[in-house]
């Protein structure tokens, strides 16, 4: 292991060389682990994500973090995470699909309890019949959960975000999880070029004197959330505090868009932002739409891309503004029910010229031509493409 | 219609809090008044002149000035100090900890950020300032003080500050605590309001605990904290 030098979070973030590698997106995530001064990891395997905990173990048996272990099973581990996270050290974890489901009843006390876990979210399906393959339906149940959700298109992406996200989630103003999702196998276990920070360069370690509620064993006054819950009688005080509470969480989650456009370039990317026609995607299938407007624009199409990067806090303005002129919108997911074209829809005024696909589910992969046969559908271009795919 | 975007209330059952509104936190250097970014000698004035002239002003000091944790608590104290001794009839109500009071708080004694309103309504408070109060319950007492009271509300935040306060200034240490104390007196010789510096009344809080006569009743719902029920043993000392 080399040693490590402690850097401000701008100049690692913004300013720091970077050295190019060709790396899985499991690698990736670990590599930014690997940089970020992370005291503890704990893990529990699932398909597609076993790949990243394996790689964050190593990094424990290499000395870069001061725990790490096995939890009994995702339950147990998002639980623990919590308590770590609560007792001042800075906490890593990683799942996948059901392993997600499994743990997202201790995920979703993590914003009210204040903790700024990060988590990898390796994406699998979760429905019945069993399948590892991938599929992103999961990020619909973190969707309510207040937790800040980004979803990376590529190896670079997971380098960045997960990098990034131990930097938002401990702002002060902020200080609740942060979830970095991607693609299983499309993204985790498939290469692409990262621009990577210097491997001897750490984030400042985490100060938790530094945040909004009192580092606690949740034993000890002052805030024994977990024992002294407010909500634990019935009268209108109860109430208002739990309701005021939850304001907060969300409140919170809004405030972390400041460091989303300051660490990751803002919420969304707009390629050709003249378009008549639009592709919105997020994660990996805003990869293909990347490939659909390009070679639309081959194809003399006037069409664009609008990535979104961060589902939540969800960038309604941004998109709302971004869409004003288009005639028609595409919105290819890997998913069944079409979460991020509700979001889309429910930003913009005129949701009628929203197309509600295609969609891909079940390990599916997302041909290129999918999102083109919309596109012709929505520019009304008839007879055979012009660019072979 | 005011323009101000947050402004003493009562603003309702249950209103929309400020960052849904659009309120941002202020950058260094800068406070927010009204849920508007302003400069930090605007809004200490602003403060100030609430301060000294709505009935009842109270400063709330939370864990973080009332304990002595780390070097520089004592002086911001003191500064808290210095800064109520120039407020005609300031009061000093603490905010010792987070834990809701049950069965009942004695709202002369403290404030909680469970259910601050008792307090600002009992004592009829229409100006507070927040300092040493973590993030996280500041911001939940100041939403539910503009919810439910007329009180206006100052935040003195060792961070970023906060949203819902009429009056916000941020990076609050205890010299920017006495330039604000500065501020006040200028304002309230400007005002011509007399004053001649005094601290504030001894804080009437609870009877003084007799450790070897108290009754575990009196822990009221905590009772089982502290008597272990048949077959267990695990009373930690912190209990």
């Amino acid at each position: 292991m080399p040693e490590q030098k402690v850097v401000d979070t701008d100049y690692l973030l913004l300013e720091a060389p970077r050295e190019r590698k060709f790396i899985t997106g499991a690698q990736a995530m670990a590599e930014a682990v690997k940089r970020a001064n992370v005291d503890m990891a704990i893990a529990y395997p699932i398909t597609p994500q076993s790949e990243v905990m394996h790689l964050v173990g190593d990094l424990y048996a290499q000395g870069y973090l001061k725990d790490y272990y096995r939890a009994e099973e995702e339950y147990g581990t998002m639980s623990a995470i919590a308590g770590a996270s609560r007792a001042g050290v800075r906490v890593f974890t990683a799942t996948s699909g059901p392993g997600l489901l499994r743990g997202i009843e201790a995920i979703a006390s993590w914003p009210g309890h204040r903790v700024p876990a990060v988590l990898g979210v390796l994406t699998r399906v979760v429905n019945a019949p069993l399948s590892i393959q991938p599929d992103n339906i999961e990020l619909a149940y973190l969707l309510h959960s207040g937790i800040v959700l980004l979803h990376a298109e590529n190896q670079q992406d997971v380098f960045d975000m997960t990098l990034a996200a131990f930097a938002i989630s401990e702002m002060v103003d902020v200080y609740i999880p942060v979830a970095v999702a991607t693609e299983g196998f499309f993204v985790t276990h498939a290469k692409g070029y990262v621009e990577m920070t210097p491997e001897d360069m750490k984030l400042p370690a985490r100060d938790p004197y530094k945040a909004p509620v009192p580092v606690t064993d949740c034993e000890v006054p002052p805030a024994r959330i977990q024992r002294d819950a407010p909500v634990q009688k019935s009268n209108f005080m109860s109430y208002l505090i739990h309701a005021v509470w939850q304001q907060e969480v969300w409140a919170s989650n809004m405030r972390a868009m400041k460091y989303i456009n300051k660490y990751l370039g803002g919420p969304i990317e707009v390629v050709n932002p003249e378009a008549d026609v639009f592709v919105v995607a997020s994660g990996c299938a805003a990869a293909q739409g990347r490939e659909a407007v390009r070679y639309a624009q081959q194809e003399g199409l006037n069409v664009g891309l609008v990535k979104i990067k961060s589902i939540r806090p969800f960038p309604a303005k941004e998109v709302k503004e971004a869409l004003k002129n288009a005639k028609a919108v595409i919105i290819p997911e890997h998913n069944i029910e079409g979460w991020l074209s509700k979001e889309v829809k429910a930003a913009i005024p005129n949701s009628g010229i929203v197309t509600d696909g295609p969609r891909v589910y079940g390990g599916m992969t997302l041909p290129v031509e999918l999102i083109m046969e919309e596109i012709y559908k929505a520019l009304g271009v008839k007879g055979k493409q012009r660019v072979v795919i | 219609m005011s323009d101000k975007k947050i402004i003493p209330g009562p603003a309702g059952y249950m209103p929309e809090p400020a960052v849904f509104m659009g309120v941002e936190l202020p950058p260094e250097g800068k406070a927010l008044l009204y849920g508007e970014i302003v400069d930090e000698e605007q809004a200490m004035r602003e403060a100030a002149k609430a301060m000294l002239t709505k009935p009842n002003p109270t400063i709330f000091p939370g864990p973080q000035v009332l304990w002595n944790w780390k070097e520089d608590v004592a002086d911001k104290a003191q500064a808290i100090l210095e800064l109520a001794s120039e407020i005609p009839n300031c009061r000093i109500i603490p905010m010792p900890d987070y834990r809701p009071k049950y069965p009942k708080i004695d709202p002369e004694a403290e404030i909680n950020p469970n259910h601050p309103n008792l307090t600002i309504l009992h004592n009829k408070i229409e100006a507070c300032i927040f300092v040493g109060v973590h993030c996280h319950y500041a911001n939940l007492s100041l939403r539910m003080i503009r919810a439910g009271t007329n009180c206006f509300t100052i935040a003195l935040c060792a961070f970023m500050g906060h949203e819902e306060a009429m009056a916000s200034l941020r990076d609050v240490h205890a010299d920017d605590i006495r330039r604000f104390k500065d501020v006040l007196v200028q304002v309230r010789n400007e005002l011509g309001i007399d004053w001649t510096p005094k601290p504030p009344p001894r804080n009437p809080s609870l009877p003084k605990e007799e450790w070897e006569a108290l009754n575990p009743l009196d822990y009221g719902d905590y009772m089982h904290l502290i008597i272990p029920k048949k077959g267990e043993e695990n009373v930690t000392e912190t209990e």
